[in-house]
């Protein structure tokens, strides 16, 4: 890790001479700054008069990049501790089918339908970790079992009770709520409305809302996701509660022979894990107000080549939470841009294929010069 | 530290590399982009992409079709904001989940792109959100419809093999069907999944479990295809009554060889086609035709098979 490396004033002759510039370049988020750069160089050059970065298109590809984020924030920590979480797209599923029947069919008012739906959740995340610490299964087979059963549960939980795979009439029932608007509402509407009012961003030509602008504040998905990762940040680089994470992910006996709860971080970072999962379920139905038997498909492999892309290693104990996060935001921003570029849609996974090669490569490259491996 | 300078210049320009013969010219015309729910293993679109390409050919103007790659209806609504974004002239739009999707679709037409609702939804909706119109086929009434031509034709019990479980207007069309039989839909839907060893096996359980089944009722070629192949394999071929939804290869085939008595055709190639032509005409010369296009259903029957056979998976 870069910050391990002491300040070059204290000479010490086993530290090797690095210069200030190498320092400054080579750390675990390299691959993930420099893939963010040539995506936007690219699609500023391509895609500039398309409609892509008027406020419109700039929120939709921040609101795209922000889902991946809260995902890849979770799947980071877990990753770096050492296990991987393939339940989440099927949690994301079911924590918004949950919030649904609580709400509309219990009729519970919103927050209380969230606050059990998280603790539902989280105590589901814990249970993953239990079994896989308890077994010693690898998280990958466990994982994928939650993946089929929270999926499975999703489906037929809304066909028993409702006769139907989506459940609607969720903005109805949480109109007003105050936990509900922490999830799916919008803030800095008035600053909105001004940039509106002096021309810097488009405004509604007809309908109902004639006049107000196209972008009416910024959703608080967004806010949540640059929260995680400044939250997932600290922890990791901050704390000791970091290191162990390291630890966990690096060698889990070593660790545990030094004293570390290796069984506990893990756990932990199983629940967060699905406490992500669920905060990107309930922005998503509060903002929809409709929850579905389809929602969150093959988010878990987003969330992990998001991780991926932003510089983890697969095997645990490396990796960086801004990275990750930059992973994110280029994962969202040449989904939607390619469809800004005019790109044949079906195209899109060869795309997505190719950069992740390159940015694994990438980014093996620059793990080598740091930890010296050959 | 040159050479790892010019190792990272070099990844940078080899991941952008194949991005750069993306983009497309484009186009002085009129611009159109089509948003559908499908995901991209459902084959049927094809008809659709088929069927916008064509239009956009003969009308001159610039088309694009999207789609949500896994069918989740929440990255749909996404695509529907970054499709009204890029500024085209209209989007033509389904309306799978009106919770989800009114919000997009009512922004779009908030800021002055025109909106004409195709395949799944219904006139009401579309009228109620500002559309132009609403061009396809009402799911229950099609439903509906064939469970009375069933009914007439003595069924008493079906399978409905649901390849699409959390679409809604799926259920609608099974719902319909045993609403026009009469009988209560119960337990006689399954959920057969999307891919097709699955479908067969499922099929092959339900009917041996089930024997006394007078029916089978598919709902497009993605269910039809295995359908076919599991009652080749356990001798129900010719002998249950089997009918579906929409056309394709294979089921023009069934239908031809009578193991199929029935196709119901939505046309999807018009939902595609009419829509561009439509708004093309009404941005050109300001004329609109004054309703709702129900391009559907058509039962399809061995009469007459000979269009339907050479275009089947292209235009049919």
């Amino acid at each position: 890790m870069a910050q391990a490396i002491p300040p070059a004033e204290q000479s010490d002759e086993r530290v090797k001479d690095i210069s200030s510039f190498r320092k400054a370049l080579i750390r675990p988020e390299l691959g993930g700054i420099v893939g963010t750069m040539a995506v936007f160089t690219f699609f500023l050059l391509f895609a500039f008069d398309s409609g892509m970065f008027n406020s419109q298109g700039v929120m939709n590809w921040s609101i795209v990049s922000a889902q991946f984020m809260i995902i890849a924030v979770g799947a980071c920590l877990l990753m770096i501790a050492g296990e991987f979480d393939l339940s989440v797209g099927s949690m994301i599923g079911f924590a918004g089918m949950i919030i649904a029947i609580f709400t509309v069919t219990l009729g519970w008012p919103a927050w209380m339908s969230i606050f059990m739906t998280f603790i539902i959740c989280i105590a589901i995340g814990g249970l993953n970790g239990w079994i896989v610490i308890r077994t010693g299964l690898p998280s990958f087979i466990v994982t994928l079992a939650f993946l089929f059963i929270l999926r499975g549960f999703t489906i037929f939980l809304p066909q028993v009770i409702e006769r139907k795979t989506i459940i609607g009439g969720i903005k109805d029932a949480s109109e007003g709520d105050w936990l509900a608007g922490m999830f799916g509402g919008k803030i800095f509407g008035g600053l909105f409305t001004w940039l509106g009012d002096i021309g810097a961003i488009a405004t509604f030509e007809r309908g109902s809302r004639i006049g107000e602008p196209v972008v009416d504040g910024i959703p608080m998905l967004i806010i949540w996701a640059i929260g995680l990762v400044i939250f997932g940040h600290i922890l990791l680089t901050k704390t000791k509660f970091g290191n162990w994470i390291f630890a966990a992910g690096g060698d889990a006996e070593a660790a545990r022979n030094s004293g570390v709860p290796v069984s506990r971080v893990k756990i932990m970072m199983f629940m967060f894990s699905a406490f992500c999962a669920t905060v990107f379920a309930v922005c998503q139905v509060m903002e929809f107000g409709s929850a579905g038997a389809d929602r969150g498909l093959l988010k878990e492999f987003e969330a992990i080549i998001a991780v991926v892309i932003g510089g983890a290693l697969l095997t645990g104990g490396y990796g960086s939470v801004l990275g990750a996060a930059l992973g994110a935001l280029i994962f969202g921003v040449v989904q939607q841009g390619l469809f800004f570029a005019g790109v044949e849609s079906s195209l899109f996974r060869v795309f997505l294929g190719v950069i992740l090669l390159f940015a694994v490569i990438l980014n093996t490259y620059i793990r080598r010069i740091i930890t010296g491996e050959r | 530290m040159t050479s790892l300078v010019k190792n990272l210049v070099l990844a940078a320009t080899v991941v952008a590399a194949p991005l750069m013969g993306a983009s497309v010219a484009s186009a002085d015309g009129e611009k159109y982009i089509l948003v559908s729910h499908a995901p991209d293993s459902d084959s049927w679109w094809n008809t659709i992409k088929n069927g916008i390409a064509l239009a956009g050919e003969q009308m001159g103007v610039e088309v694009e079709y999207r789609n949500p790659p896994t069918g989740d209806l929440a990255d749909m609504a996404r695509i529907i904001e970054q499709a009204s974004a890029s500024g085209p002239n209209g989007i033509i739009t389904t309306l799978a989940d009106a919770d989800i999707l009114s919000g997009p679709i009512q922004s779009a037409i908030d800021s002055g792109v025109d909106v004409i609702i195709m395949n799944t939804g219904d006139p009401e909706k579309a009228r109620e959100l500002g559309a132009l119109m609403y061009v396809g086929q009402p799911e229950y009434d099609a439903g509906y419809a064939a469970g009375l031509r069933a009914k007439g034709d003595g069924i008493g019990s079906f399978l409905c093999v649901n390849h699409y479980i959390v679409q809604p207007s799926s259920q609608e069309r099974c719902q319909g069907f045993a609403d026009g039989l009469g009988i209560d839909l119960g337990d006689q839907m399954i959920d057969a999944g999307q891919d097709p060893a699955e479908i067969k096996n499922r099929v092959l359980a339900y009917l041996s479990a089930n024997p006394e089944t007078d029916a089978v009722l598919t709902l497009g070629p993605t269910s039809a295809d295995p359908t076919l192949l599991a009652l080749e394999e356990n001798g129900m071929a010719g002998d249950i009554y089997f009918g579906t939804f929409d056309l394709g290869g294979e089921i023009v085939k069934g239908i031809k060889s009578g193991v199929i008595q029935w196709g119901i055709d939505q046309q999807p190639f018009l939902q595609a086609y009419l829509p561009v032509v439509v708004m093309t005409n009404y941005h050109r010369y300001g004329v609109l035709p004054g309703n709702n296009i129900n391009s559907g259903p058509g039962f399809v029957t061995a009469d007459g098979l000979g269009k339907i056979e050479e275009f089947a998976g292209e235009y049919r």
